[in-house]
């Protein structure tokens, strides 16, 4: 049976919505019904404009409220999700102490972006949400080379320390840039024939792991990720590729 | 308003130690110069354009004086020696210095005197172009009365000059005291700055002369329509400090960002370069009349900002100390700190207030600059403009001097004109409605309030005595600022650091200097 969604207010299938805009025309009867027009043009039935106030010398801003009759249907959702396994902080470890060696990870914010919060809360010392990053991990070894750098200089560094994973933050993202330096990267790879020798990881505010395999990435992490996620994923892919043809960290191709 | 008691020997005790960091890295600045203190002179003696490639003529001069070694006797040294020699304009001198493939000579055949002698005009006209711009900001902030404190500072950052005027025009209409372009992110590590107005650029777009002409065309116009001033913005950071400096200067903006450490920190710039450029810029900013706002709110966004307080403090006295060795007035000194702390942590409410109330008390002449949550900011804007409200209580509470708004879209995009728009209503609503809450209260003795602002003092103090022994190199060096470490030798710009020959020629930074 079809499993339909529809947006919940006060009752069951109210379809209640609220949403806010500006329009370019003054405060007055016009501009309120282009706005009752424009919520209508949404889909919203019997749009109600609770707030039309001047924000600028040519603008409006509205707050609308009404019902959307759109719904959807949940089954037919197909989403790539991580395959996150519950693994703790000892298991990570364990992993570590079976392969022998230190997994080696290297991380930037590429291109202009000069925004290392991300970056800096999956790789320092002191984390973040109460969670310490990857460098507090016995079995890792944590490169961060901060903002604004370039992917060939990442490539090269990566190659130099052996990483068995490269993580991009991107924060930017203006007109898609993030989309462009983070596809570039692999590009790069895929010149130089090593891109299935490391695992590529991508992480920002507008990440999500569809899109990083869009991109050519191995997963995405998005807004709120904590460490161990991270961790976990490296550590178990890290794993299983140490028994297969491409182990990872390995760049003589 | 609520005080909180200060023990006044500490802050004398940090001041002392900051003044002894200052002193030492001063001795280094004063035999040192760099190419962007000396592409600085060439602009401020009229050396303007660039090549079809787009490369600045204050540029290729220097960058040829340099290949051939002889940055040391600064570039005036060249400027001069051509009029000696019988160019019509410093912009021709530098024309055929700089295209005319002529060997570059230092002899004795031209005196250090003739060349002084000679750029004595041209000196005098390019202070005169600072104090002008000083006089008619003046006179605008006159007829356009300035908002009473905090002053509502907001940010624009389209990537567009044309639209950042548009956007920072409704930003004064919706009651924004101050205006800030952003520039674009890449900007600091450029090692020149652009020509011409620019239209892209991601988190905004370039600091250009002609950009600041745009915007300021746009502020005037704005306040003229309103009857109430609107104070533009920029950057003084990066390897280009000192030169976007002059360019504000004579531009009449009335702030800039301008600290003694972030771009070391944070740019990953060479410390002595950021050192020597810092000083020639803030000589300039103190002759223009500019407010600086430091960047140490940037420290909390690196490190925790309950457990490092401390280091935005010490920092501030830091920046203090090097403000005044070049010529700073407190009244310029914007220093910088931030609400940053964990909103779920219990009492952090308090925390923020002692921080703030702390920093409002020891620095009472200094415009306190006050930056707003970003680090704990997410995509849930409701919650983040009720975030933002607290910040606006206390700063309203602690009487902070420039308030950088929060906007509940921060950990979204850049803000739309509606985010700005709310951000302004509410921080009109709760300064007004709260406006003499400070005065109304008293701090509770030996309370969370009062322990909290004796120890953030108390650690400030030691890690300043530490930093004092150390030397500011050695103790950026092990991360005694926002956790982040740099080598006295690393980062980007240091070949662009020399030592100054004994015949170095700069008479603009000696008239700034007062020794003219």
């Amino acid at each position: 049976m079809t499993k339909w969604l529809r947006a919940y207010g006060d009752r069951e299938g109210d379809g209640m919505v609220q949403m806010t805009f500006t329009l370019a025309v003054l405060p007055g009867g016009r501009a309120k019904e282009a706005a009752r027009r424009f919520a209508e043009a949404h889909g919203l039935r019997e749009p109600l404009i609770t707030a039309m106030e001047q924000c600028s010398q040519q603008h409006t801003y509205f707050v609308v409220y009404g019902h959307s009759d759109h719904r959807v249907d949940l089954d037919a959702i197909d989403v790539k999700e991580l395959p996150q396994k519950e693994t703790s902080r000892e298991d990570i470890e364990n992993i570590g102490k079976k392969l022998g060696r230190k997994i080696v990870v290297v991380g930037a914010c590429t291109g202009s972006d000069a925004h290392t919060v991300g970056i800096d809360a999956i790789l320092n010392y002191k984390g973040f949400a109460g969670e310490k990053g990857l460098e507090s991990y016995k079995s890792f070894d944590a490169h961060n080379l901060g903002a604004q750098v370039e992917n060939i200089d990442l490539l090269e560094r990566a190659k130099a320390i052996g990483a068995d994973a490269i993580l991009v933050s991107q924060v930017i993202t203006q007109r898609n840039c993030h989309k462009e330096n983070a596809a570039a990267l692999v590009e790069l790879l895929d010149k130089q024939g090593l891109r299935r020798n490391v695992l590529l990881l991508l992480g920002g505010p507008r990440i999500d792991h569809k899109l990083a395999l869009e991109l050519g990435y191995d997963a995405g992490f998005g807004p709120g990720t904590k460490p161990s996620a991270v961790a976990a994923f490296i550590a178990l892919q890290v794993q299983e590729r140490a028994q297969g043809e491409r182990p990872t960290g390995r760049y003589s191709a | 308003m609520a005080n909180v008691p200060i023990d006044q020997a500490k802050v004398d005790t940090c001041r002392e130690a900051a003044g002894l960091i200052a002193d030492d890295v001063q001795r280094f600045i004063n035999r040192h110069t760099t190419v962007g203190v000396e592409r600085t002179v060439a602009r401020s003696y009229g050396v303007a354009g660039a090549d079809p490639q787009g490369t600045p003529l204050a540029n290729a001069l220097v960058d040829r004086i340099h290949q051939a070694g002889f940055t040391g006797y600064g570039v005036a040294y060249f400027l001069g020696r051509g009029l000696v020699e019988g160019a019509s304009s410093v912009q021709e001198a530098a024309e055929q210095i700089a295209y005319g493939g002529a060997p570059i000579v230092v002899d004795e055949s031209v005196s250090v005197e003739a060349i002084k002698a000679a750029l004595e005009p041209e000196t005098l006209r390019a202070i005169e172009r600072i104090d002008n711009a000083r006089r008619e900001r003046e006179t605008r902030k006159a007829k356009f009365p300035v908002a009473e404190t905090p002053l509502k500072y907001v940010i624009v950052a389209t990537g567009n000059i044309y639209d950042d005027a548009v956007q920072a025009k409704a930003a004064r209409f919706a009651g924004a005291d101050i205006v800030a372009v952003i520039r674009a992110t890449a900007q600091s590590l450029l090692d020149y700055v652009p020509e011409g107005p620019t239209t892209e650029g991601y988190g905004g777009t370039y600091a250009t002369q002609e950009n600041f002409r745009i915007i300021r065309r746009a502020a005037d116009e704005a306040s003229e329509e309103t009857g109430n001033y609107l104070a533009q913005t920029n950057y003084s950071s990066g390897l280009c400090m000192s030169e976007i400096a002059w360019m504000a200067a004579v531009e009449r903006l009335d702030m800039l960002l301008n600290d003694a450490m972030y771009g070391i920190l944070f740019r990953d710039i060479n410390m002595e370069r950021t050192f020597i450029d810092q000083y020639f810029s803030r000589r300039i900013i103190a002759r223009s009349g500019i407010v600086i706002n430091t960047g140490e709110d940037n420290y909390l966004t690196t490190a925790d900002a309950v457990e490092k307080a401390h280091t935005v403090l010490a920092s501030q006295f830091i920046n203090e100390a090097f403000a005044l060795r070049a010529g700073l007035v407190e009244e310029q000194m914007g220093l910088g700190h931030a609400y940053e702390i964990d909103p779920w942590k219990e009492d952090s409410f308090l925390f923020e207030v002692a921080q703030a109330q702390l920093i409002r008390q020891i620095f009472d002449r200094h415009p306190i600059k006050w930056m707003p949550p970003t680090k704990f900011k997410t995509g849930d804007i409701f919650h983040s403009h009720v975030h933002d409200a607290m910040f606006n209580l206390t700063g309203i509470m602690t009487n902070q001097s420039i308030e950088l708004l929060g906007m509940f879209s921060e950990a979204i995009h850049t803000p739309l004109l509606m985010d700005r728009y709310l951000s302004l209503k509410s921080a009109r609503y709760i300064f007004n409605t709260a406006k003499h809450f400070g005065d109304e209260i008293q701090w509770k003795p030996g309370g969370v309030v009062e322990k909290r602002a004796a120890e953030v003092l108390n650690n400030a103090t030691e890690l300043l005595e530490k930093v004092r022994g150390d030397g500011i190199w050695d103790a950026i060096g092990w991360g005694a600022f926002g956790d982040v470490k740099r080598k006295r030798n690393g980062g980007k710009g240091h070949a662009g650091v020399v030592a100054r020959n004994e015949n170095y020629v700069n008479p603009i930074l000696q008239w700034l200097e007062g020794g003219k």
